[in-house]
């Protein structure tokens, strides 16, 4: 068992997202310093993700690190059979922290259970995807100069997304108020509903994107709706366009809002909207490298001045 | 305490040994399974489909010269959490107890969860019990949560 381990957001107190906020904030500053001098990096993508592999990389190569890996298993022993145990202890042979994304749910849990160097979930199906939660959360801090008392919105595919899920855990520690819009097939899953119950935290549910929704939030976290995940074609065509975003639905909106977006996006926001000063989706990206850097750091317990 | 009385049980008392009683009729053999009983040399009396008061009808296990750990005989609470141990020692039912879930269970449910590692890997299950009174597990590695009629065993 490997303390030092990231596999989902709950592995993180408010202490410690704290910190990984502070951290990121110095790399923000300054990304290239050669804290991983000397060391090996494995990125191993079981299930390929450009983007996200992409991240991590540029992250550990700013850093000095040098990295090993693949990004797609159809390439590797376990396409033969090999187990993840045993693909997970020859790479911890190898190098001094391993980035792993797997389509299996648990992956990077069992992996951190087996392994001897620190495991970094890069998401494992559609379970957790921590690395992402955090540059939300960054994201979040950074915009808001804060985390408390704010009002977020999520909007969109809030059954699947995942990373709608943990951004709801991740920001419960500071006490926010949601308002969960979304179509009646895509609703918010009642054990996050019962899990902001438990923790005091005030939300209202919508199946109306409406301005009066828009001018209160100080973050507006847009997703995709997907069409394969409706069984009802029909309601899908009924609700495909209302969940988009349009410039001139921000006319009102407060000053300090600020648009998220998981990324890739489709149609869900208009293009735009990329003109207005409140969308920060790429800056929101680019802050995942920053988030990346701190975690990967923090995980190998490396000083960071 | 000798059994036996008005000719109704068939079989002969315990000299030593545990009396799970109160088993519900259709768990008698999941928790023959769960306890490996199919793996003991000793004699053993199963008895299913008696009548109860209680429950309408009722399996009972008989178990000679065994005595079994807790953290063993509670895994039965998962299809049985009625039941009650007698332990019998010299034909007196020196003590009786009843099971409760353990707060992990370990390699006994199966994930429902197709996509879960679990089921992929040559490697033990690991369920949290997150609502005893309702009993819902949770799985430590794909976080699914499992309501008490979708548990299934592996």
């Amino acid at each position: 068992m490997n303390r030092r381990s990231l596999v989902s957001i709950t592995d993180y107190t408010k202490e410690d997202i704290l910190r990984i906020i502070s951290l990121t904030e110095k790399f923000d500053q300054n990304p290239n310093r050669r804290l991983l001098e000397g060391k090996v990096c494995a990125t191993l993508f079981f299930e390929p993700s450009t983007r996200t592999r992409l991240s991590f990389e540029t992250a550990i190569n700013r850093l000095g690190g040098r990295v090993i890996g693949f990004t797609d298993a159809a390439t590797t022993s376990s396409s033969k059979g090999e187990t993840l145990k045993d693909t997970i202890m020859m790479v911890g042979n190898y190098t001094d922290i391993i980035i792993m994304r797997h389509h299996l749910e648990g992956a990077a849990r069992y992996a951190s259970e087996v392994s001897r160097v620190p495991i970094i979930n890069a998401g494992d199906g559609a379970n957790q995807h921590p690395t992402q939660t955090m540059l939300d959360i960054y994201s979040i801090h950074k915009t808001q100069k804060g985390l408390e008392n704010l009002t977020i919105t999520l909007v969109g595919d809030l059954k699947y997304g995942r990373t709608v899920h943990s951004l709801i855990i991740g920001m419960s520690h500071f006490n926010p108020t949601f308002h969960f819009v979304a179509p009646e097939e895509l609703k918010l899953p009642d054990t996050y509903k019962t899990f902001c119950d438990e923790h005091g935290i005030e939300y209202h549910e919508h199946t109306d994107f409406s301005q009066e929704v828009i001018n209160q939030s100080d973050i507006l976290y847009m997703t995709r709706v997907q069409r394969e995940r409706f069984t009802d074609l029909m309601e899908y065509e009924k609700v495909k366009n209302v969940y988009i975003l349009k410039n001139d639905m921000l006319e009102d909106s407060k000053k300090n809002l600020r648009i998220l977006h998981p990324l890739p996006r489709v149609n869900e926001i208009q293009q735009d909207v990329d003109a207005n000063p409140k969308a920060y989706y790429f800056e929101q990206a680019k802050n995942g490298m920053f988030a990346r850097q701190a975690i990967i750091c923090d995980s190998l317990n490396i000083n960071v001045d | 305490m000798k059994s036996g009385k008005n000719g109704k049980l068939l079989v002969a008392a315990l000299c030593n040994g545990t009396v799970i009683d109160h088993i519900p009729s259709d768990q008698v053999f999941k928790v023959v399974s769960l306890l490996n009983l199919d793996r003991l040399d000793t004699p053993i009396t199963i008895g299913n489909n008696l009548e109860s008061k209680k429950m309408g009808t009722k399996g009972i296990i008989k178990i000679d010269n065994k005595y079994f750990e807790e953290d063993q005989i509670n895994k039965i609470a998962l299809v049985a959490p009625k039941v009650v141990l007698n332990i019998i020692k010299n034909y007196d039912v020196t003590e009786k107890k009843t099971v409760t879930l353990p707060q992990t269970i370990v390699g006994i449910v199966k994930c429902n969860n197709p996509k879960c590692i679990t089921n992929n890997e040559p490697m033990s299950t690991h369920f949290e019990l997150v609502d005893r009174e309702n009993v819902v597990l949770s799985c430590r590695y794909c976080n699914l949560k499992i309501e008490k009629e979708d548990i299934t065993l592996l």
